[in-house]
């Protein structure tokens, strides 16, 4: 394979799934973390049960898993703070943003100001999003 | 150029369908493949959700996936075209991306 | 046109792998490059040399492992995946004290950059998975 070198991609990774029932929420969120290292254009949606991966309080003590919810926080250190929720899905399942865990990036264009990663939007912003990546990862 | 999204699972048991077409943009195509493809039957009581796509989105299914389930072709909704690996070779290279409804 | 191919199931259990396989065939057939296709998930279990599925069943292992043989197509096993789910090389047997490999002819064992890679690098991603 060729090194292209300076292709800069939109890369959407899509979390449709909730956590700990399968294991593709917990190796999705692996796969954006080595990813942030290649300085693409990345962006995460979260729709239908994949918005219960971003709900907080989750404990796994009981069922003796790893909680990876606090991984999620550190996005915004790797540079990954666009954060799509599908309004539809959170409505469909009786949530709000303030559900969800409260994700922050420091704006470097910004004065390094702390801001939200989670921006809550409709399916037709969202489909219009989907239809600008030029790829598109699913688990 | 649009997104080609993919469909794999029967709309009796999961969702994928129902979100792919409420996330689909005017203009992108969907191909319904292995269980994906009991959506395309019409007479169903999922039939209105490709159906209902219809004119705002083409839609696809796998033909060796259709024959493997014993889905004949004239139970397809109307409009609904038939394609084989090659055909889904080509919609993945007509599309400027592809998006998979796992 | 230069295709990448992520399998995220194994064999047998889902159709995906199937799916994935009848897929490639046909891009090669029609003239495309497979650049390479990336097991994640359960799909590092498409990777296992011990698979034995009954004779009148295909046997997906030896159909991938041909097909990248005969296209030189490079075959990458997620090194963490397969941890998990004990896919091992040689090497990987050794650094971790196990009695034994698994990973099949024509399969590599690597990490998750050679994903993000071949996202960049291809003209088209599919991914097939459940």
């Amino acid at each position: 394979m060729s090194d292209e070198g300076g292709t800069i991609k939109k890369f959407m990774y899509v979390n449709r799934k909730a956590p700990y029932g399968t294991i593709y929420a917990l190796e999705s969120l692996e796969v954006v973390l080595i990813g942030a290292a290649f300085d693409q254009d990345v962006s995460l949606a979260f729709v239908d049960d994949g918005v219960y991966q971003l709900v907080k309080g989750q404990n796994t003590k009981g069922v003796g898993m790893k909680n990876f919810s606090p991984t999620y926080n550190a996005l915004g250190d790797y540079d990954v703070n666009k954060i799509y929720v599908e309004k539809e899905s959170l409505d469909a399942r009786g949530l709000t943003v303030d559900d969800l865990l409260p994700l922050k990036y420091e704006d470097e264009d910004d004065d390094w100001a702390e801001k939200d990663s989670i921006c809550v939007i409709s399916s037709a912003e969202l489909a219009k999003l989907f239809d600008q990546q030029d790829v598109v990862f699913s688990f | 150029m649009a997104l080609l999204h993919t469909v794999n699972k029967s709309p009796f048991e999961k969702n994928a369908l129902e979100s792919c077409i409420r996330l689909a943009l005017k203009g992108s195509s969907i191909l319904l493949m292995e269980d994906g493809v009991y959506g395309a039957v019409k007479g169903t009581a999922k039939s209105s959700l490709v159906a209902g796509a219809k004119g705002k989105i083409a839609v696809y299914v796998l033909g060796p996936d259709l024959d493997a389930r014993g889905v004949s072709k004239d139970k397809l909704i109307d409009g609904v075209k038939v394609v084989d690996y090659g055909g889904f070779v080509d919609l993945v290279a007509q599309h400027s991306a592809t998006q998979a409804w796992l | 046109m230069k295709f990448g191919i992520l399998v995220n199931e194994g064999p047998y259990t889902h159709q995906a792998s199937d799916s994935a396989y009848q897929f490639t065939k046909a891009a090669l057939a029609k003239g495309h490059t497979i650049d390479r296709v990336f097991f994640y998930h359960d799909g590092v279990n498409n990777g296992t040399r011990f698979t034995t599925p009954p004779t009148d069943d295909r046997n997906l292992v030896n159909l991938w492992g041909g097909l990248a043989k005969e296209h030189n197509i490079d075959m990458v096993v997620c090194v963490a995946a397969a941890q998990r789910r004990g896919i091992c090389d040689a090497d990987e047997a050794k650094r971790h004290g196990k009695d034994g490999n698994n990973l099949a002819d024509g399969f590599r064992i690597s990490g998750l950059g050679q994903l993000i890679e071949l996202g960049i690098q291809a003209d088209r991603l599919v991914v097939f998975g459940d």
